[in-house]
């Protein structure tokens, strides 16, 4: 029942997204191990690490695709979702790491032992296991989620005020994480991790494992998020979005959506970081901060905000560029162009790339999601 | 042992100076404790020596420092033969210590060095402090009065008591008495009712240093004594406490005038417009950054003109923000208006570049920004220290919020302002240039912004990040205290700068900060529209 439901969700630019991420997932490994370096077709392992990272970050952009362009909450804290779940994962890396840690103390991690610290904290227990911490990595951003989103939204705080909020905790939790005796490691973070479920994270299998793992994650969110806007849920959904009192007055429990689908996208975000921190092999506090989820926000906004394949693009898009300017001699200029971009988009471009191509190209099967409404008034 | 001993000798020589004290009635006696004090240096022991400092100190003799001056400095010179004592004054030239009459003629022969060692050299500048006890210079008086105190040598009594007697200066007497309180307390067996009068004196002082050296005051001390220093104690303690309130009140407010700054023209582009300009800190940051201009080519071309940087740079800084100000308004916002979340967006977009932009021209580094000559320092209020800088700041947080409410309520363009937020088309039916005011508006805000990079650059950092650091914060400031108010932005920025305060000593400056924020959420959750929300109709616009 379920699976029909996921399956009869995407629409054929749906399933051509879905098909990409498939090939992708079995051809990209595959040239990487089984073709040797000297073929012109080999993709080297570094090149794997990197797309899975951007594979990690679309999944991130589509959770923020549908709170924004789906119910029109503009979260500005997404990141410390995907950061909460990075350093679940994180933590049952460092409990792998055993003995071989620079210490070699026989059950603390190394900077406990660093800061002289006598036993684990009563939080890290349970993190050898890696289906607790698979649980944790759901859980806490999840539970995080679904109590912020449950204050807030009961009482009504919207628009731009809830933006600010949310900005606000994940600046908090900055703040906190960065202080050695919170117990993550503090400014360092957590990292020099080993083993991830008995393989090597270093090693050129575990890599292009974790990419395949990375692109089918992203086309499970995809179809999830795809089953609950095309859901009567997501059309409630869409209706808080364009006319959050109107729905209201109609006799739905807006908070309660809101809540559900917050929770949900939170979720998703901690996935992607969870399968982002074995790729990147660190994970540190700098992750939560208030720039970075913005940042988050213009990969969706460039995608097409309300598209979800749209967001994934756009995330893919705008890492790829970051990673070709800030790598060469145009690095002192890429937050111009960043800049640029959240500009010129928002002006030029509000439906994004997916949008602008979807107006030129012919609707296969006629049933998108209606884009978001304009309403290019004057406040008053 | 060694300590023992030394409060031997201190006793010693206490009692040989309060013998000293009461002989220094008539000038006589006065001479005749300076010859046998300083026959003593002839002796060639360090223990003589030793108690010639203390006696040639405590004669009051204007020879005094000069002698001790020279011990210091190796030119105190003695006769074997006839054991008279010479100040080496330079080439050649002798002095005679006890007459303080230049030696006519050729120096005797066999003149040698009256030696010293480091527990003489302790001596020395305890002597030396207790002979500026007496210096003509009230301030002079006071500096010695207040190392006295910390150093508790009991040498000093008699000087202490002698300076006493002659202080004019309220300030520099009750100096004075705390230090020979100090020091009455350090001897072992004083008299009690003496010891009872020193710790009522600390009683009184009542700050940091009086209770430490109550606290460690040894236990063999006689019952009454001991009451009262435990009574005095807690008096201390109270006290303190008091100071301690209103010093974390003064910092709050301090704290609370920094977030006023930054928040105001917030304000007034986010409250009275409904605009959220993400690039408002770097508003701040360009006002800062005119400063440092400014000051640069002061320095260069016209020093002099230094003291006066600020208010150069102020008008200056204004200018700047506001015609950035116009620029993102004209440029950028005015096609996003109703449409908040882009307009965060694309002000957060041109703050990246405005950063980018700051860093490219003046480099990533921190730039040096003086303060002129009257901002710097700090004085005492009783218990509390307060800088001027922060004084300035705050006098000028209230003035700018005082210029700017007068603006709002009595010129033409407030009137226009306040039409076209409380409702748009209406002032445009009443001919009111709704896209001018706006940009006016806009840049009222941002140059209001530039003003406190101009009072920021004072206290903070002068970096490319300097917005960032307090964009998070003005918002709050803004949110907490309710849209479109400036008094709800007053009343929101000092109860967060003060309650910041009154956190940090509890839960540590970051743990801190950390509640606050969780505070605000929670108040948010509580009263979406802030502590000043407006009503009526406006409210769901």
């Amino acid at each position: 029942m379920i699976t029909r439901r996921l399956l009869e969700a995407p629409d054929a630019r749906g399933w051509i997204f879905l098909a990409t991420l498939a090939f992708a997932a079995v051809v990209v490994p595959a040239l990487n191990l089984l073709v040797p370096p000297s073929s012109p077709f080999h993709v080297p392992t570094s090149m794997v690490a990197l797309w899975g990272k951007y594979l990690c970050y679309a999944l991130l952009a589509l959770s923020l695709d549908l709170v924004w362009g789906y119910c029109g909450i503009l979260s500005l804290g997404h990141g410390a979702f995907f950061a909460l779940g990075g350093y679940a994962m994180g933590m049952y890396m460092m409990r792998q790491i055993g003995t071989r840690g620079v210490y070699a103390h026989p059950y603390l991690p190394d900077f406990m032992v660093f800061l002289n610290w006598k036993e684990l904290p009563f939080y890290w227990y349970g993190f050898d296991w890696f289906p607790y911490a698979a649980l944790m990595i759901l859980l806490v951003p999840g539970a995080l989620a679904f109590v912020f989103g449950w204050f807030a939204f009961r009482s009504r705080v919207t628009g731009v005020y809830l933006s600010i909020i949310t900005q606000a905790l994940t600046y908090a939790l900055m703040l906190g994480f960065f202080r050695n005796n919170f117990g993550f490691g503090g400014n360092n973070g957590l990292t020099d991790f080993k083993d991830i479920l008995g393989f090597n994270v270093q090693s050129a299998h575990t890599r292009a494992s974790l990419f395949a793992l990375s692109a089918i994650a992203l086309a499970l969110g995809y179809l999830v998020a795809q089953a609950v806007v095309r859901s009567k849920a997501g059309k409630v959904l869409i209706a808080v979005r364009d006319e959050e009192s109107r729905t209201r007055f109609l006799g739905y429990r807006v908070e309660n959506y809101k809540t559900c689908v917050f929770t949900l996208s939170a979720c998703m975000a901690a996935v992607a970081g969870a399968l982002y921190v074995p790729q990147v092999g660190i994970i540190n506090p700098s992750e939560f901060a208030p720039a970075n989820s913005i940042e988050y926000v213009i990969w969706v906004a460039v995608g097409g905000r309300g598209t979800l394949i749209g967001a994934a693009i756009g995330a893919v898009l705008v890492n790829y560029a970051k990673t070709t300017f800030t790598t060469g001699l145009l690095a002192p200029y890429w937050l111009f162009v960043l800049g640029a971009l959240f500009v010129l988009v928002t002006i030029f471009l509000p439906k994004g790339i997916f949008g602008l191509l979807s107006n030129r190209l012919p609707r296969l099967r006629g049933n998108g999601a209606p884009a978001p409404r304009s309403a290019a008034q004057p406040a008053e | 042992m060694r300590d023992r001993f030394a409060r031997f000798v201190a006793l010693l020589l206490t009692l040989g100076l309060l013998l000293a004290g009461a002989l220094a009635a008539n000038a006589q006696g006065n001479t005749q404790a300076y010859e046998s004090a300083l026959a003593k240096f002839a002796g060639d022991s360090f223990n003589d020596t030793d108690e010639g400092i203390a006696g040639v100190a405590a004669s009051g003799n204007p020879l005094a420092e000069r002698v001790i001056t020279a011990l210091q400095d190796g030119r105190l010179l003695f006769n074997p033969d006839d054991k008279k004592i010479y100040i080496r004054l330079g080439e050649g030239a002798l002095l005679e210590a006890a007459a303080g009459k230049p030696v006519a003629g050729a120096a005797p022969a066999g003149l040698k060095q009256v030696r010293i060692n480091n527990r003489l050299r302790r001596s020395i500048e305890a002597a030396l402090g207790g002979l500026t006890l007496l210096a003509p210079d009230p301030r002079k008086r006071l500096e010695a009065a207040q190392a006295v105190f910390k150093s508790r040598d009991a040498n000093q009594l008699a000087t202490l008591d002698t300076a006493l007697a002659k202080e004019s200066d309220p300030r520099v007497k009750r100096a004075l008495a705390a230090a020979r309180a100090a020091v009455i307390l350090g001897i072992a067996d004083a008299k009690e009712a003496d010891k009872l009068e020193a710790v009522g004196i600390l009683r009184d002082r009542a700050d940091l240093d009086s209770r430490a050296v109550l606290s460690a005051l040894p236990a063999n001390q006689p019952a009454s004594v001991q009451r009262a220093v435990a009574d005095a104690l807690t008096a201390i303690d109270d006290w303190l406490a008091v100071w301690n309130v209103a010093q974390n009140f003064w910092y709050g407010i301090s704290l609370g005038s920094v977030l006023l700054l930054a928040a105001i023209g917030l304000a007034i582009t986010f409250g009275v417009m409904g605009v959220i300009n993400m690039a408002h800190g770097e508003m701040v940051m360009l006002g800062a950054y005119t400063t440092f201009v400014v000051q640069e080519l002061i320095r260069a071309k016209a020093p002099w003109l230094f003291d006066y940087s600020l208010a150069i740079a102020i008008p200056l800084a204004f200018l700047v923000a506001a015609l950035v100000g116009i620029a993102i308004e004209r440029g950028v916002i005015q096609f996003l208006y109703g449409r908040p979340l882009e307009t965060l967006l694309a002000t957060w977009g041109i703050s990246l570049i405005l950063q980018q932009a700051v860093r490219t021209t003046f480099g990533p580094t921190n730039r040096e920004v003086g303060a002129p000559h009257f901002m710097s320092g700090a004085f005492q209020l009783g218990g509390l220290t307060i800088t001027w800088n922060r004084m300035w700041i705050i006098v000028f947080a209230g003035l700018i919020l005082m210029a700017l409410l007068a603006v709002l309520r009595f010129t033409t363009l407030g009137l226009q302002m306040r039409a076209v937020t409380q409702n748009r088309r209406m002032a445009s039916s009443m001919a009111i240039n709704t896209g001018k005011i706006d940009a006016l508006t806009f840049a009222l805000g941002s140059g209001i912004a530039g003003l406190a990079g101009v009072a920021l650059s004072q206290i903070d950092n002068v970096s490319p990040n300097l917005g960032q650091g307090y964009i998070i914060d003005s918002f709050l400031v803004v949110v907490f205290g309710g849209v479109g108010n400036l008094w709800g932005t007053l009343v929101g920025a000092l109860s967060l700068g003060v309650a910041n305060k009154f956190l940090e000593p509890y839960a540590g400056a970051v743990l801190g900060k950390i509640a606050l924020l969780v505070l605000v959420i929670l108040f948010i959750q509580k009263r979406p529209r802030g502590l000043f929300a407006l009503r009526g109709r406006a409210v769901d616009a």
